[in-house]
């Protein structure tokens, strides 16, 4: 009798790409409905738009650099990939921008550099931040939270302004359009403005920006359970927030007027997003236990030193990018002791 | 009887497994009758091949030796029945490779004739030396039962410097599927706990530790009745919790006593030796019963046999005998597992034969052994890294093996790796990661090997040199002779003819010294340094 051989183990393997990442999608699915919830249909539009786009560059992809398209594009690592660029891009984000910014995510960051797991840099972040510099303007047409917006699109409405640009008759941009808390931050503590008279707006909440504050709680959520599913680490989510707290704390202590709080930073901008679902990004980020904390904290210092004193209100995405370079060289000083690699402990 | 609970240690990652032992542990351990020929295999412990000392039709008793090996790390090999030997052949043995060997092969007579080959038993125990202890171990073949087949009388023999203050007793049996040791333990604690006596005695060791999983509560039990009690005598019953690989030998010193086995050393080194329950069994057997290891138990299971149970079976049973007495192979059964199910390896045939190291054969089917799906990118999730007992970085490994980089996958400690087969179980790209490191180490290996031939070859052609140019000078001194004997006379003739020209001396001694520089040039040809022998590097490829 002949029998088929493998290599050891031969138990049935736990896990898989495409479950990992379908995890991180469950996820993503509240903090995903309370940002549709406050930012209308456009939120949802954006997701389904770059998903489609994602999906389409990777299968154009793999074909053209003849691998084999079914599995890689059912691992849904693209899938994850546009989601995420979809939320860090504003509501209503003209689709031209969406398929330049995904497409250069899928086509440029991860395919030129080898395809799945050979990207030095996180996709998504990298399709937001070349849509970020080469789109200013565009990039920061965010949409008041809906309790506080004199109207709210409908579904049709918000398909026209995606794709024809075309405003309900009688809007224009400007009226319908705000600022990110960050962004309105920055801008008045340019005016010389104070924080307390700056917060005192109806445009921020009880910690952070209105709608915002419930958003990063959904997130948190998700991302709480990634980790409960072994899907994630603590490592990089507890190092990133916990440094981005202390050191905005450390401001805010010294000038309250001038620094935000620190509950101001976790739950305003892309903090929480960026901790859980972007820095854990295995690919681009540090893989070993003290290489992910000193990697997290990185982000969480780079971040608030981009908030406070940057050209840029949100600096979650430059963060991880710049770490993203550094994640080989962390890697390499913070390998772990190899068991019985040290003279031998006496007992006790 | 119960004082405080023993202090535990904790390893790096590790899995939980579904343990699958319940299967085959329903019945009690069967005697499984003799197979028609047994095929014994010469090299079937860690160390040197055994050299046979029986020839085709020999006659041969139940416990006689038919090969030898005196080697300090060997063990000889008895014959597990009586019978008649048929012949010294090539046959599959149970390697990954399918590869074939030199085996002993036995007719068997049935008769189990001892003939005069059973060992005295050793009587007056209280007085037994540690000497006579190890003499009678390596007489009995005696080598560990955990899989590895170390022979364990090198274990009863610690070097003087290296203080034993610990045993440690392995019945952790952390692989899934495998249930011999916990039958043994069921059903012979007393003879483990004999065995252990005897060790203990030789080793003279501070405190005995008997690490077992706590998913086999009756073999707790059972020990612990044998012993009278958790703690008897300095020797104690630790529970340990079930955690794969925790019956990995550094990981159950560690997990015990809290010490760090060092990379490149051995238990001894932190004051431990290590014996399998099975082996001590075994010692027990071979002192008071006389007998050699000819036997062992062997667990057959998996969902691909009828009946998986626990098999008493004389070594060189072909697989196949073994099945056909669990039931046999159910219909779908889809592959052959020599080992537990993490660190065993797939068989081709099941005409392969049992060998002292053989713990389990896991037939199984397709379901529960998923041919793993496509093998897609490493994409450094860093799971393989939480889950490595020896805290290595398996993706780096990969990586660098990948990329045939094997200078860098030693700096990143390949040798460390205990082939656990934790990070391809939890790897989602499903990379068969335990594969590339024995590549790896396979390579490295066949380097070295390849150096230390371009050696002795280097050192072969320099002996050709200056043979060859020794036989030019000793040819060049022949004619040398021969022309000088001619010349002579000549010249003698000549010098009374030419009535002692000065000129033609003088010419005929410039050439003579012309003649004897290119013959002394000739013999400069030969190396200054002559390169080591031949045979001495052939010493040094034995004692690797
Ligand atoms: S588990 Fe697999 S995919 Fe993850 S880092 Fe290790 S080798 Fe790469
Ligand atoms: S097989 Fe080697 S690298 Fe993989 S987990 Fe086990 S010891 Fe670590």
């Amino acid at each position: 009798m002949r029998f088929k051989t493998f290599t050891s183990p031969h138990m049935s393997p736990a896990r898989s790409v495409n479950r990992v990442m379908r995890q991180v999608l469950y996820a993503l699915v509240p903090g995903t409905v309370a940002m549709a919830w406050f930012f209308g249909w456009g939120v949802l539009v954006n997701v389904l738009l770059a998903v489609t786009v994602a999906l389409a560059a990777e299968a154009l992809m793999l074909m053209a650099r003849r691998r084999p398209v079914k599995p890689f594009v059912t691992d849904l690592s693209a899938v994850v990939a546009g989601w995420l660029f979809a939320l860090a891009v504003p509501p209503l984000t003209p689709w031209w921008i969406t398929l330049i910014g995904v497409g250069f995510a899928i086509v440029v960051a991860k395919h030129l550099y080898g395809g799945l797991g050979y990207n030095p840099f996180n996709p998504a972040m990298v399709g937001y931040v070349a849509v970020v510099i080469s789109f200013p303007r565009e990039m920061t047409l965010w949409l008041p939270p809906g309790t506080l917006a004199d109207m709210a699109f409908t579904l049709p409405q918000t398909l026209q302004v995606i794709f024809l640009g075309q405003l309900p008759p009688g809007l224009t941009w400007d009226m319908i359009t705000g600022a990110t808390p960050l962004d309105r931050i920055q801008t008045e503590l340019a005016m010389d403005r104070s924080l307390s008279d700056i917060q005192a707006s109806p445009f921020f909440g009880a910690v952070a920006g209105r709608g915002w504050e419930w958003i990063n709680l959904f997130f948190l959520l998700g991302g709480l359970w990634l980790i409960q599913r072994r899907v994630i680490t603590w490592h990089v989510p507890v190092a990133m927030l916990g440094s981005l707290a202390l050191i905005s704390g450390l401001f805010w202590l010294i000038n309250p007027e001038v620094y935000a709080s620190p509950l101001f930073h976790l739950f305003s901008g892309a903090a929480i997003l960026g901790a859980f679902f972007i820095a854990t990004d295995p690919v681009s980020g540090s893989t070993t236990p003290m290489g992910r904390l000193v990697f997290g904290a990185g982000v969480g210092i780079l971040a608030y030193v981009i908030r406070a004193w940057g050209g840029y209100a949100e600096g979650v995405a430059f963060a991880i990018l710049l770490m993203n370079m550094m994640a080989p060289t962390i890697d390499h000083y913070t390998q772990p002791r190899v068991f019985g690699k040290t003279p031998a402990r006496k007992e006790g | 009887m119960t004082s405080t609970p023993h202090k535990l240690w904790r390893f790096n990652g590790g899995l939980k497994l579904p343990d699958h032992k319940a299967e085959s542990t329903q019945e009690t351990v069967f005697k499984a009758p003799l197979a028609e020929y047994l095929t014994l295999p010469l090299r079937q412990h860690i160390g040197e091949m055994a050299q046979p000392v029986v020839k085709a039709g020999d006659k041969v008793y139940k416990g006689q030796i038919i090969a030898r090996c005196d080697t300090y790390v060997g063990a000889h090999i008895h014959a597990p029945t009586s019978g008649r030997v048929r012949g010294i052949e090539e046959h599959p043995v149970p390697h990954p490779s399918g590869l074939t060997a030199p085996c002993v092969v036995i007719e068997v007579d049935g008769d189990e004739d001892w003939g005069e080959h059973r060992m005295p038993p050793i009587e007056d125990l209280q007085n037994l030396d540690p000497a006579r202890l190890r003499h009678r171990v390596r007489e009995g073949g005696l080598v560990g039962m955990g899989g590895a087949a170390f022979p364990s009388a090198v274990k009863l023999n610690p070097r003087p410097q290296q203080a034993i203050d610990t045993l440690v007793v392995n019945g952790a049996e952390c692989e899934p599927y495998i249930t011999c040791d916990d039958m043994l333990m069921r059903t012979r604690a007393d003879a483990v706990i004999q065995g252990l006596l005897l060790v203990k005695r030789t080793l003279q060791p501070r405190q005995c530790l008997i690490g077992i999983e706590d998913n086999k509560p009756e073999a707790l039990r059972a020990m612990t009745e044998a012993l009278g009690g958790e703690e008897n005598d300095n020797i104690r019953i630790v529970a340990l919790p079930s955690i794969y690989p925790a019956g990995g030998e550094r990981q159950l010193i560690r997990v015990l006593t809290g010490r760090e086995v060092p990379s490149e050393g051995l238990p001894a080194d932190v004051g431990v030796v290590c014996h399998n329950v099975g082996t001590l069994a075994n010692i027990y057997r071979a002192v008071i019963r006389g007998e050699p290891l000819i036997s062992r138990i062997v667990t057959v299971t998996g969902s691909g046999v009828k009946r998986p149970r626990n098999l008493r079976v004389p070594f060189g049973t072909p697989i196949s005998h073994l099945v056909a007495h669990a039931g046999g192979y159910s219909d779908d059964v889809e592959r052959l597992i020599m080992g537990g199910p993490m660190m065993g390896f797939a068989l081709a045939s099941d005409q392969v034969p049992i060998v002292k190291g053989t713990n389990c054969i896991l037939a199984a089917r397709g379901e529960e052994v998923d041919p793993p799906g496509p093998v897609m990118p490493c994409i450094r999730c860093g799971e393989c890294v939480r889950v490595c007992p020896a805290n290595l970085l398996p993706q780096q490994l990969y990586w660098f093996t990948r990329a045939r980089d094997f200078d860098k996958a030693q700096d990143y400690s390949l040798f460390d790796c205990i082939e656990c087969g934790c990070c391809a179980h939890v790897c989602p790209s499903n990379i068969p990661l335990v594969q590339f490191y024995r590549f790896a180490k396979n390579e490295i290996w066949s380097q070295e090997r390849e150096k230390q031939e371009a050696d002795a070859a280097r050192v072969r052609h320099e002996m050709r040199q200056e043979r060859l140019a020794r036989e030019k000078r000793e040819k060049a001194e022949r004619m040398n002779r021969k022309k000088q004997a001619l010349n002579d006379k000549p010249a003698e003739d000549k010098a009374a003819d030419t009535g002692n020209d000065p000129k033609k001396a003088a010419i005929q001694a410039a050439l003579e010294r012309a003649q004897a520089k290119k013959a002394a040039q000739g013999a400069d040809t030969t190396p200054p340094d002559q390169g080591k022998p031949p045979s001495d590097t052939r010493t040094q490829e034995k004692t690797r």
